[in-house]
């Protein structure tokens, strides 16, 4: 055991730093599902956007300005894809908001393509997170060991605006219940809004450390990691945090690992790469139907 | 049958009659490689896998997203089975494999295998999933059109899928000839009958007791188990359906495009399917046919101009470079769910009390304003 720890070091611990970037995007999943119970398919294509936008700025601006111009772009547009593509649904069937953030999706990859020209930009290397350090026989990169703690911080501070504050209350209720706690004077509108803007937000860190790994940024890098994250979401129990951290930490060491080469059912690593991300979805498919409600999820009452 | 009633199938037949003749006229008169084939055939092909998507999400209520995926198993299955044994056996397309299928059958057999691969698919991974509710279950099919998409690819199935690399020099469009004869079959309209036939028995399942069970699933699946509906069988049902004709689409695709390769069949075909249906209006197959041909006709021929530089007679090679038709047109799109969430034909069909009523309203509306 500690022999194939030691040997698939590496793996592990870009499974882990994969986890935690993974586990950031999905929280902008769980928490958009829990109060609006729908699937935001634009997500993905968020944190691409800010991988993307990064590429723009550090180009011209030093990273003290540009890492926080990122950020607040994120947030931004977040912001404004909820109030123009999602608010006007709001009494409309769930299919027509998840077709709605389809297009969502569609429009910003191909807003990419137009002005990426399609080419794969090179992300930049942040001077103190793309440094290369050397654990137990294994090089890998500052940014590797910084995720994980950053994320379990990120997420700390997350559950106590949740648990602690008053905005905090207002989220819990109207995921709870949506009519409801508008009738006791909390406003939705204000509280989706900034559910948005907290989920772009953490989009917007993991794409900072997630592109600092990958080096490259594509009109459509943003869906695959999107999509796994949301696997997360729901393995973990979809509108739970810690479940979704947790998830995204299993579905990243899981893939690396496969990726990786270790030798399963007696076919070699290589033999498997390609199902590094088949993997996730076959994890889903049976996820849902073993325990569709995840790890930590409620059990949701059908009303006839 | 009342009058009304066969009048009305005398004018269906009687249009479907003028659009193939219209078709077999071009087919004689056009150059072969003019861009009106191109888009008679891609919106034809289109035009049956918008209606089989319409068939699962706008009748039977059923939220899938796994086209793609069918529409691949469809490809490659044809590809596979109607590739010569000649080529299977030179380096020219297995060039890194020795190819495991010692047979190749014609393209009538290849299209019927590629529906039946994708419905049986359908049916193994329908059991487990179709007992999803509505969000859950498009993740799931999404996903498992990814899980497709990367056993095409896997190398230990290479003697059979030929890895990731590309198969062609199967029987493409250019290759098919009248039964008994080798006189070349007219392609476009090969197209249309195969897409015709496929959507007619489409039509005729919507309108029989299974049609209205599926429509009954869709309204109120607690209402439909009441009346004695089993939920599970119907829906399966569905699925293997569409999945069936998404398989034959995939074939038809892949005659059309002379090669094949798993890479095409992403997750953005799926969702450009899906547009397309909300563009005609979820719940009517006309409206899928026309925002089908729209669709493709828009995107591949009249708005050519924004990526080339020029436009409408406007140059500005700066802002009209490549990609920026793709851009202007996903802004439509949003516009259409967003504004006109009905799509063009809502959940009406087409007809010739509807095209009469649609203009008298015009009519009076003009009046009125006069």
């Amino acid at each position: 055991m500690a022999g194939f720890f030691h040997q698939n070091l590496s793996y592990f611990l870009s499974g882990i730093s994969v986890g935690g970037q993974y586990a950031l995007i999905a929280i902008g999943y769980t928490m958009v599902y829990g109060i609006l119970r729908l699937i935001n398919f634009a997500h993905g294509d968020v944190f691409m956007c800010a991988g993307l936008v990064m590429v723009y700025l550090s180009a011209s601006l030093p990273f003290a300005v540009s890492v926080p111009l990122v950020l607040v772009f994120t947030v931004a547009l977040g912001f404004l894809i909820e109030r123009v593509a999602y608010k006007p649904l709001r009494s409309a069937p769930r299919m027509s908001v998840m077709i709605s953030a389809i297009g969502v999706s569609y429009l910003l990859q191909n807003a990419a393509l137009y002005f990426t020209g399609g080419l794969a930009k090179v992300y930049p290397e942040i001077p103190f997170l793309s440094r290369s350090v050397v654990i137990w026989d294994a090089s890998t990169r500052v940014v590797t060991l910084v995720t994980p703690f950053l994320t379990v911080i990120l997420v700390v501070l997350l559950t106590l605006l949740i648990k602690h504050t008053k905005i905090g209350m207002a989220m819990r209720a109207v995921s709870r219940d949506f009519e409801t706690s508008q009738l006791m004077g909390i406003k939705i509108n204000r509280v989706i809004s900034i559910t948005f803007m907290i989920g772009s937000f953490l989009a917007a860190v993991a794409s900072l450390l997630y592109f600092t790994n990958y080096a490259s940024v594509t009109p459509t890098s943003g869906s695959m990691p999107g999509l796994k994250a949301f696997v997360a979401a729901v393995f973990g129990g979809i509108g739970s945090i810690p479940g979704a951290v947790i998830g995204a930490f299993i579905i990243g060491i899981c893939e690396n690992i496969i990726k990786g080469g270790a030798t399963i059912f007696g076919i070699p690593g290589s033999g498997w790469t390609t199902f590094s991300d088949a993997f996730t979805f076959a994890f889903l498919i049976v996820i849902l139907v073993v325990k569709p409600t995840g790890l930590f999820g409620e059990k949701a009452v059908d009303k006839v | 049958m009342d009058r009304e009633k066969r009048n009305h199938l005398i004018r269906i037949a009687a249009a479907i009659a003028v659009v193939y003749g219209v078709i077999l006229i071009l087919e004689f008169t056009l150059r072969p490689t003019s861009i009106l084939f191109t888009v008679l055939r891609k919106g034809a092909i289109y035009s049956l896998v918008a209606v089989s998507m319409n068939l699962l999400n706008g009748f039977t209520g059923l939220f899938s997203l796994g086209q793609a995926g069918f529409m691949l198993i469809g490809a490659y299955t044809y590809a596979i089975l109607t590739m010569p044994v000649s080529v299977k056996q030179s380096e020219r397309v297995y060039k890194y494999y020795e190819c495991i299928v010692g047979f190749d059958t014609g393209s009538l057999i290849g299209l019927i295998a590629a529906g039946l691969m994708a419905a049986f698919f359908a049916f193994l991974i329908g059991l487990p999933v179709l007992r999803l509710k509505s969000d859950y279950l498009a993740i799931a099919t999404l996903g498992f059109a990814e899980i497709v998409r990367a056993i095409f690819q896997w190398d230990v199935l290479g003697p059979l899928t030929n890895g990731a690399n590309l198969l062609r020099e199967y029987k493409d469009l250019t290759r098919i000839y009248l039964p008994f004869t080798d006189i070349p079959f007219p392609p476009t309209l090969f197209v249309f009958i195969v897409a015709g036939v496929c959507i007619l028995l489409i039509v005729l399942l919507i309108n029989s007791s299974y049609g209205r069970a599926f429509k009954a699933i869709r309204d109120d699946e607690t209402a439909a188990e009441a009346m004695g509906i089993n939920l599970f069988r119907h829906k399966e049902l569905s699925f293997v359906i569409s999945s069936f004709f998404a398989g034959i689409s995939g074939a038809l695709l892949a005659m059309f495009q002379y090669t094949v390769q798993a890479q095409q069949f992403k997750t953005m075909m799926t969702y450009e399917i899906l547009l397309i249906v909300v563009i005609g209006g979820i719940g009517s197959i006309s409206g899928s046919c026309i925002a089908s041909f729209l669709y493709i006709a828009l995107s591949e021929w009249w708005l050519r101009g924004l990526d080339m530089g020029e436009f409408l007679g406007i140059a500005a090679p700066d802002l009209f470079r490549s990609g920026f038709r793709r851009l202007v047109f996903s802004v439509i799109i949003m516009v259409i769910v967003l504004f006109f969430s009905k799509g063009l034909m809502g959940d009406k069909e087409l007809s010739y009390e509807h095209l009469k009523q649609k203009l008298s309203s015009l009519r009076k509306k003009r009046r009125a304003s006069a």
